[in-house]
C-alpha cells in the first residue's frame, strides 16, 4: 500500500526539479507548495518571485493569493508587478511553474474558456493572468497537473499560454524570446519533457506503480517515449514529513 | 513600424496621448482639501457608461468598500479593467455594473475557486470581452502614464490571447523581431486603497504596489480610500514615502478596513470564512439575491457591513492573523 497520495507525489517530483540558487516565478496552489518544499529541502537559496511584486520571500505560511502578505514576508523587496515581469523579460528568471485547465502535445495551455464561441463560452475560466507572460519570458516553463484525459487533449479550445505552439521552430518564429519554452510537465503519474526537434511531449520518468500505458491511457494524444525511461524515486520520509508538517499543515492541497 | 498582424478584440478606450493631454491640461491641481464621504466621491466621480479601474490585487489592498458603494448606487454600463480582479470583480458582477471588460485575470478567486456569479455573467453574452495578460495591462497603463500611444512587449505572441486582444504585431525596426504593441489605456476613473493619506491626497501604502503607481498616473480621475487620514506634516517629513502625490487625486475618503473582506498588509488578513460565504451563496440564484440584499443593499455604508461581520472583535482576530501572531505563540523551538 502506498504511504503517500497523488498530490504529494506530484509536489515532491516538482520540487526536485528546482535547482538551488535558481530563480522561480510561481503561482499559488501546488506550484507554490513545490517551491516551498524545495526551499525547505535541497534548495534553501531558491529565489521565489510572485507576479504581484513579492521578491525573494521566506515562505513560512502557504499564500492563498499571489498578492497576499505571505508573498513578501521577510522578502528582499515588496515591489511591483512591473518589477517581476520586467525581470522575466530581461532574462533573469530561470523557471516558472504553471497549471491550466487543458494542455496539448506541445505544452500549450488553456485557462481561458471551454467552448467554441468566445463571445458566449460554455465555461469561462480566469484567463491568462500572468501565465502567458511567464511562459513567454521565463527560460524554462514547468507545468503541474493531474494526469487526466480531459486535461491532456488533442486540441485546445483556446491557446491562453504558449508552449511550443505548433511544434518545430514555430515558437521562435512567433517572436517569443529565443531559448525559452516548456521544459517539464509533472503529473501524479510521470514526468514528461519535449522531443528536441518535433517539440512533442514525451515521457522521461514514471512514478512508482505506473507504466507508460497507464499514462497514455490518461492522455488524449499520442505520447512519445524517451529512449531511457527512468523510475522516479519514491517520496522520501523527510520529503513527506516536511510537506505535511511545514508546507501544507492544514492539508489545503494534500488533503491530510 | 508597420503592422503585420491584427487582433480581433475590441479596443474600448482611445489610446491617443494628445487627446489625453487635453484632459490633463485642465485637470485640477490645486492643493486643496479633497476629503469627502465615500458615497459622495462615488456619486461625483464614478459615472454610468464610463471606464472603471480598481487598484490592489483582487483581495489584497483592494477598495472593496468602494465596490460595494458603486453597486449600491446602481452604476451601469461601465467598462471595467479586469486586471488581477477577483473579489472586486465578484462584487461588480453581482451588480452587473459593467458591460465590457479588458480582462487578464477575472472570474476566479485564485486558490479559493471560481466565482459562479462572475462566470455566469461572462458566459451570458451580456459582456463584451477583450483578452490581455497581466504584463500587457501593466504595460498599457505604463504607456498611458508616460504619455505615449503604445508599449512594445514580447508577450501574448503566437496565442489566442493575442487574437482576442486589441494589440497589434509589428516588426521591431532595430532588431527585426516580432513584437506585440499594446495600446495606452487611460481609465476614466480609478479607485485605490492605501494605508495613509493627507487631506490633499498625498498617499502611501505598505507592501507590494502591484500596478497601482502606473494606474494612478494613467487614470483621468482618481479616488483614494484610506485606512487613516494623517497630517500633511507627516507626509512632508518624509516625502520619499509618498507613492501617489496629490496632483493625481480627486477625492480622499477615510474608510477604515476599506479592503475588508480582503486583506491589508500589516493591518488585517483577508476574512477567508466570509469569502467562502460569498462563494457558497452564489451556488443558488435565490440565496445569492438574498445574500446581496443583506450584505450590500441592506448596509448604509462600510461600517454597517463590518458590524454585520463581527465588528471590532473580528477585525482584531484578522489583525492577529495578518501579523502571524499564532506563529509567535507556537514557536517553542526558538
Amino acid at each position: 500500500m502506498k504511504t503517500y497520495n497523488h498530490m504529494e507525489m506530484m509536489i515532491i517530483a516538482a520540487a526536485r526539479e528546482l535547482e538551488n540558487g535558481s530563480t522561480a516565478a510561481v503561482g499559488t496552489g501546488a506550484p507554490c507548495a513545490a517551491a516551498m518544499l524545495a526551499q525547505k529541502t535541497h534548495a534553501p537559496d531558491l529565489i521565489i518571485l510572485f507576479e504581484a511584486g513579492g521578491i525573494s520571500p521566506r515562505l513560512v505560511d502557504m499564500p492563498i493569493s499571489v498578492g497576499d502578505s505571505r508573498t513578501f514576508h521577510q522578502a528582499s523587496k515588496a515591489g511591483t508587478m512591473g518589477d517581476v515581469m520586467d525581470a522575466c523579460a530581461r532574462g533573469t528568471v530561470d523557471y516558472t511553474f504553471l497549471g491550466g485547465a487543458q494542455i496539448d502535445r506541445y505544452g500549450n495551455l488553456n485557462s481561458t474558456m471551454i467552448g467554441r464561441d468566445h463571445k458566449k463560452p460554455k465555461v469561462r475560466f480566469p484567463g491568462s493572468g500572468g501565465a502567458n507572460d511567464f511562459a513567454s519570458l521565463c527560460w524554462r516553463t514547468m507545468v503541474m497537473t493531474v494526469q487526466d484525459k480531459r486535461r491532456f487533449v488533442e486540441k485546445l479550445d483556446f491557446i491562453t499560454t504558449p508552449g511550443w505552439l505548433d511544434g518545430g521552430n514555430s515558437r521562435e518564429q512567433s517572436g517569443l524570446p529565443r531559448g525559452t519554452g516548456p521544459y517539464r510537465i509533472i503529473t501524479h503519474m510521470a514526468v514528461m519533457d519535449f522531443e528536441p526537434v518535433s517539440k512533442r511531449m514525451r515521457v522521461i520518468s514514471l512514478h512508482p506503480g505506473y507504466s507508460f500505458d497507464d499514462v497514455q491511457e490518461e492522455c488524449g494524444f499520442e505520447l512519445l517515449r524517451s529512449e531511457i525511461i527512468l523510475d522516479t524515486p519514491k517520496p522520501g520520509v523527510s520529503e513527506l514529513e516536511i510537506l505535511r508538517k511545514e508546507v501544507d499543515p492544514r492539508g489545503y492541497l494534500i488533503g491530510r | 513600424m508597420k503592422a503585420i498582424d491584427q487582433s480581433h478584440g475590441k479596443l474600448f478606450m482611445d489610446p491617443d496621448p494628445d487627446h489625453a493631454r487635453k484632459f490633463f491640461r485642465k485637470k485640477n491641481r490645486k492643493k486643496m482639501n479633497k476629503v469627502m464621504d465615500l458615497g459622495q466621491a462615488i456619486e461625483t466621480f464614478v459615472l454610468d457608461g464610463e471606464y472603471l479601474a480598481i487598484g490592489g490585487f483582487g483581495s489584497n489592498r483592494t477598495p472593496i468598500a468602494a465596490c460595494h458603494e458603486i453597486v449600491r448606487q446602481g452604476r451601469k454600463g461601465m467598462g471595467f479593467l479586469g486586471h488581477t480582479s477577483t473579489h472586486d470583480m465578484q462584487v461588480l458582477s453581482a451588480g452587473e455594473v459593467y458591460d465590457r471588460i479588458d480582462i487578464s485575470y477575472g472570474v476566479g478567486l485564485e486558490a479559493r475557486g471560481l466565482s459562479r456569479c462572475s462566470r455566469a455573467y461572462l458566459e451570458s453574452g451580456k459582456v463584451m470581452v477583450t483578452e490581455w495578460t497581466n504584463y500587457a495591462l501593466t504595460a498599457r497603463l505604463k504607456a498611458a502614464s508616460m504619455g505615449i500611444p503604445f508599449m512594445p512587449a514580447r508577450t501574448m505572441l503566437g496565442t489566442d490571447t493575442f487574437k482576442k486582444s486589441a494589440a497589434i504585431q509589428a516588426i521591431c525596426p532595430f532588431t527585426n523581431t516580432t513584437l506585440a504593441l499594446v495600446p495606452a489605456l487611460y481609465p476614466d476613473v480609478a479607485v485605490i486603497h492605501v494605508h495613509e493619506a493627507d487631506i490633499y491626497g498625498n498617499a502611501r501604502f505598505k507592501g507590494i504596489a502591484v500596478a497601482d503607481i502606473e494606474l494612478a498616473h494613467a487614470s483621468k480621475r482618481l479616488i483614494i480610500t484610506t485606512e487613516r487620514l494623517i497630517r500633511h506634516d507627516e507626509i512632508s517629513r518624509d516625502p520619499s514615502m509618498t507613492q501617489i502625490p496629490f496632483l493625481l487625486v480627486d477625492a480622499v475618503c477615510e474608510v477604515p478596513y476599506g479592503a475588508y473582506p480582503g486583506g491589508m498588509p500589516g493591518e488585517y488578513f483577508s476574512d477567508e470564512d466570509h469569502l467562502t460565504d460569498w462563494l457558497d451563496a452564489e451556488k443558488n440564484d435565490e440565496t445569492f439575491n438574498a445574500f446581496i440584499k443583506k450584505e450590500i443593499f441592506g448596509c448604509r455604508n462600510h461600517e454597517d457591513y463590518l458590524n454585520l461581520h463581527g465588528g471590532r472583535e473580528r477585525m482584531a482576530a484578522l489583525r492577529a492573523e495578518e501579523c502571524l501572531l499564532h506563529k509567535e505563540f507556537y514557536r517553542e523551538d526558538v
